[in-house]
């Protein structure tokens, strides 16, 4: 049933039960709370909102993302809704068919969960934990670089090189996660470094 | 960029070439639509393909992919013949007076000093004449027959309307038309803007390509003016970013390059480095390059870089070939010379070209490292997935690791976009799983690391031992803590170098901006572009202010534009000789008898006088180059080639093969198919389509279900000469590989007419693998030839050659 009422059979309904000064007091009491609860809340009022970039290309529009649950409060938060930010001076709230669906992209059922391992000529990806992953991790790259790093060229003249082991950098990663990967990569010499600019 | 997204409102004309903006880059197109709504700009669109840009284009012209230098060579013909210059532009601030070496020439389509079986140039020649003074030498009459107008007046001299139609099969009256419209921005108050993307750089020329149109846009006076500009619509969101924080193997941050092994200590990398001006009262910008080399060496090594041991110099790792790009490590992973290769947000599989090789050099590693949000094909390169992906997997010994991380949703921090503006965002989820940040693991991989070299020694620890990790918490460095480190901070108290009783920034406190940078080690910064980022106003990259003074498009209290809040690039050359703009009803920035100010912060010093000291303060010329010496390493001025893989052959130099100075590794060139080939007579590109981005979306459901199947393009004409009909399944085959589709048969994709031959043009768009929520299929890396622009190595995805047949759809 459609419990809607137009303000003219508001005020007439509030007129008719209440007295004038009472509705300044206390609010338009019952009939409110009735009103209130007829109306289904727009549904994102109860949500986080976050400001964002699209991650797409890099006209870089502006995102708003609601979530259910404030990271910032501590609590764990799912996004259930993402819309163009109308605040932003490039896309001014409007999105394109991917910006429009990247709820689809945090929620899709292919982003990855877990750590996992793949061994020599194995058909399968096995778990494995965050911690030997890493741990198996250090051990190959310092294994590789014990073994290949070139101190010296052959004229000796200090090289301090390590190309036998290489790094693909990300085209949507932060600018702040950019410069961390440059650190760790670039201290132990790897030379063989690139990211997609190219493709 | 040099321009913005938001300052494309002003221009005159779009020129689209080398980009398709409407489906790539739909948002930033508005801003096309809103010139020409409201100022009554006009849009041309020059592509093989007639796309949604050029649907809404004034004039379409259609080009063959990979003419484009002989296209823009033939439009700077254009105007040059017909006085279609701003004169009082080039003479004043392009090296256009400059006087070249008697050395230089070119001949048979190949410049002075070319050795055949390095397939390199010796450079030398490609020079200014030097004056006793140390000064290049100039003419300003412009009557030397060696000065580089006349020298490019020459070179453009057989680019006519003809030769353009003969080239690229662009119709004779199509190209007057455009070169036409084009010339008119020559005018002081008339200005054009450039945008281009991926057409452009995948060539075995792509830079080439992209010179030449910022080569007629100083021509035309329109480099610095409000609505012009060279526009990369760059790719990917932060692509900028990664490419100005140098994550690429010859680079440092900030466009610093990383030093050669013939540079073997501090003073003789600095000394190839001093970019002394080459002309009286010039600023030479690059002359405080030791700055921004030292402070970055601080951001690295902290307290451990020293006077003492230079800075830590040679803890740099030094390199030995001009750089270990993508296709190089491919190729030595081939070789069977590389152990292990670690893939960030990057899925090589799909994105490198010759998919063949690509699996079998993956296939040869003893370890591959993925980490990313979603799950990518590189990271199961190893799993049989039927024909999109024919492996075995016993036969492949290489271990594969798979870390999950967070996506932009889930993580903070700034991205730079085309415009060069560095937006801040928030984390608003929860990430799935165990998904981890970036920044976690490559702490994780640091720390972790650091212990084991410090447990058990090993060779050289030094530098990873005593990187500067000093973060509140070293297993996760925040986004804000890393940012601060890019703006650079003082260690000691900065005093003015002109007056010393005045402090400029106190000891521990974050610089301004990179002008306070010192190259004694008394500051630090990560990265020199992107100072004042961060500065001690707080996080500049989170502004949200919106106002904008006059309506200039400029957004200046919106985010944090490099360099120092710059808006527009090169903004000195938007006023003439006398510092008035050129076009008063496009002011940017004025010189009012003592100072530069305006809409835009001045790209000059605020109190270099406008009569002497040129605008393009990075040159060491002060102006800008249209013969651009020995920097790039395929010629000094554009020239046609063809791609590796042609259709036809090279008409103005038809012993030349593809560009004679780009890199063939030994084995790719038996790969490669003949010019005009008969086994191969189709000249095919590659391109996006505006529902899907390169091979995320199709992880998205909806995305995947509005182009849920990999396709072809062909136009009619071929269509009916094949057999192939509509929505019907084709085979496309090149010398490297084989891939099955449907076809679409359109009007979109016509023949072109090049010298008399029927050019067919296959177009491949690149979103499909094997895994995601769209249906299996192939990208065009399955068939494209494994060779780069000779400057960057960006690989030749835009023309290359096939054969295409109809076949027998899949048993359903």
């Amino acid at each position: 049933m459609n419990m809607e009422l137009s303000r003219r059979q508001f005020l007439g309904a509030a007129g008719a039960g209440v007295a004038g000064t009472a509705l300044g007091a206390f609010g338009f009491g019952e009939i409110e709370a009735a009103h209130a609860e007829a109306i289904r809340a727009f549904k994102l009022v109860n949500t986080t909102e976050t400001r964002n970039t699209c991650p797409y290309c890099s006209v870089a529009c502006g995102i708003i993302m609601y979530s259910k649950g404030d990271l910032k409060k501590g609590e764990k938060a799912e996004i259930t809704h993402i819309e163009g930010d109308t605040d932003h001076p490039t896309n001014r709230g409007t999105l394109c068919p991917k910006g429009a669906a990247l709820l689809d992209f945090v929620k899709a059922e292919t982003r990855l969960k877990y750590p996992m391992i793949r061994k020599p000529g194995s058909d399968k990806f096995e778990r494995i934990a965050w911690n030997d992953a890493l741990d198996r991790i250090v051990r190959l790259m310092k294994d590789d670089r014990d073994a290949n790093f070139v101190q010296k060229n052959n004229d000796g003249v200090t090289v301090n090189r390590w190309t036998t082991t290489g790094f693909l950098a990300a085209s949507a990663t932060t600018n702040e996660t950019a410069f961390a990967t440059y650190k760790v990569v670039r201290s132990a010499g790897m030379l063989v470094f690139d990211n997609q600019a190219r493709v | 960029m040099t321009n913005s997204w938001t300052d494309i409102k002003n221009t005159d004309l779009v020129v689209i070439m080398g980009g398709n903006a409407a489906e790539a880059h739909p948002c930033g197109f508005k801003w096309v639509t809103e010139a020409k709504a409201n100022r009554g700009a006009r849009l041309i669109v020059v592509d093989p393909r007639f796309t949604r840009s050029a649907s809404v284009a004034d004039v379409y012209a259609p080009i063959r992919q990979g003419s484009d230098i002989a296209f823009l060579l033939g439009v700077i013909n254009y105007c040059i013949q017909n006085d279609k210059v701003h004169w009082d532009y080039v003479k004043a601030f392009t090296n256009a007076t400059y006087i070249v070496k008697d050395g230089f020439e070119y001949k048979d389509g190949l410049f002075s000093g070319y050795d055949e079986t390095k397939r390199d140039y010796d450079k030398s020649s490609w020079e200014y004449v030097i004056g006793e003074d140390g000064y290049a030498q100039v003419d300003d009459t412009l009557t030397n027959p060696r000065c580089v107008w006349n020298l490019l007046k020459t070179h453009v001299s057989i680019y006519t309307p003809e030769m353009v139609e003969r080239i690229c099969g662009t119709p004779r009256d199509k190209f007057l038309k455009v070169a036409e419209m084009i010339s008119e921005c020559s005018s002081p108050i008339k200005t054009m803007t450039s945008m281009y993307a991926l057409g452009w750089t995948q060539h075995s020329k792509g830079s080439q390509n992209i010179r030449s149109m910022a080569m007629l846009q100083l021509i035309l006076g329109n480099i610095g003016v409000r609505g012009g500009g060279m526009n990369a619509l760059r790719g990917h969101s932060n692509i900028q970013g990664l490419t100005d924080v140098g994550l690429m193997s010859n680079l440092l941050p900030g466009y610093l390059t990383l030093p050669t092994e013939k540079e073997v200590d501090f003073d003789s990398y600095m000394s190839t480095r001093a970019f002394k001006p080459l002309r009286p009262n010039q600023m030479s910008y690059w002359q405080n390059y030791k700055k921004f080399f030292v402070s970055v060496l601080k951001s690295m090594w902290g307290s451990a870089a020293t006077p003492e041991n230079h800075f830590a110099y040679d803890w740099l790792p030094k390199l030995d070939v001009p750089g270990y790009d993508v296709l190089r490590a491919f190729e030595l992973m081939n070789q069977g010379k590389m152990t292990g290769y670690m893939c960030q947000g990057f899925n090589p599989l799909l994105a490198a070209p010759n998919r063949t090789k690509l699996t079998a050099s993956l296939s040869k590693l003893k370890f591959l490292v993925t980490m990313d949000p979603l799950d990518t094909e590189t990271a199961r390169f190893w799993e049989n997935h039927g024909e999109f992906n024919d492996v075995d997997p016993s036969q492949i010994q290489t271990e594969v690791i798979q870390l999950p991380s967070t996506c932009f949703a889930e993580d903070e921090g700034s991205l730079t976009n085309s415009g060069r503006w560095l937006q801040w965002h928030w984390p608003g989820g929860t990430p799935p799983g165990e998904a981890k940040t970036d920044n976690w693991i490559m702490a994780q991989i640091h720390i972790r690391l650091k212990e084991l070299y410090r447990k058990e020694g090993g060779v050289f620890p030094d530098p990873i031992v005593n990187l500067d990790w000093a973060y509140a918490d070293p297993a996760e460095p925040s986004a804000e803590e890393l940012a601060k480190e890019l703006n650079g901070k003082a260690y000691a108290t900065l005093y003015d170098p002109t007056d010393p009783t005045k402090v400029v920034v106190e000891a521990g406190k974050r610089v301004p901006s990179f002008a306070a940078l010192r190259d004694d080690g008394s500051t630090s910064c990560g990265c020199w572009i992107y100072s004042g980022c961060f500065n001690e106003n707080g996080n500049n990259m989170a502004r949200r202010d919106t106002s904008d003074p006059d309506e200039t498009g400029a957004y200046s209290k919106w985010a944090f534009s490099w360099p120092v809040n710059r808006r527009i690039l090169y903004n000195r050359a938007s006023a003439d000789l006398n510092g008035k703009a050129w076009d008063p009803s496009r002011k940017l920035i004025e010189w009012d008898g003592q100072k530069w100010s305006g809409y835009d912060v001045p790209d000059i010093a605020p109190t270099a006088k406008p009569s002497e000291v040129g605008p393009f303060i990075m040159n060491p010329e002060g102006v800008s180059r249209l013969f651009v010496r020995g920097m790039m390493r395929d010629g000094p001025f554009p020239a046609h080639y063809e791609p590796f893989e042609s259709p036809v052959t090279n008409l103005v130099a038809p012993n030349v093969r593809g560009n004679p100075a780009a890199r063939v590794f030994k084995g790719d060139f038996e790969q490669f198919a003949e010019p005009a080939s008969e086994e191969f007579p189709y000249a095919a590109t590659s391109y996006r389509l505006t529902e899907h981005f390169h091979y995320w979306t199709k992880h998205v459901w909806v995305n995947a279900v509005l182009q849920p199947e990999f396709f072809v393009e062909i136009s009619e004409e071929l269509a009916s000469e094949k057999g192939i009909v509509k929505g019907g399944w084709v085979r496309v085959w090149s010398k490297r590989g084989s891939i099955r589709a449907k076809a679409v048969v359109t009007k979109r994709i016509k023949p072109l007419m090049c010298d008399g031959k029927a050019v067919h043009v296959v177009g491949i768009p690149l979103h499909w693998g094997f895994t995601g929520a769209a249906k299996k299929g192939f990208g065009p890396n399955s068939l494209t030839p494994f060779v780069g622009d000779a400057n960057i190595e960006t690989p030749e995805y835009k023309a290359f050659l096939v054969n295409i047949e109809p076949v027998a759809g899949p048993v359903a």
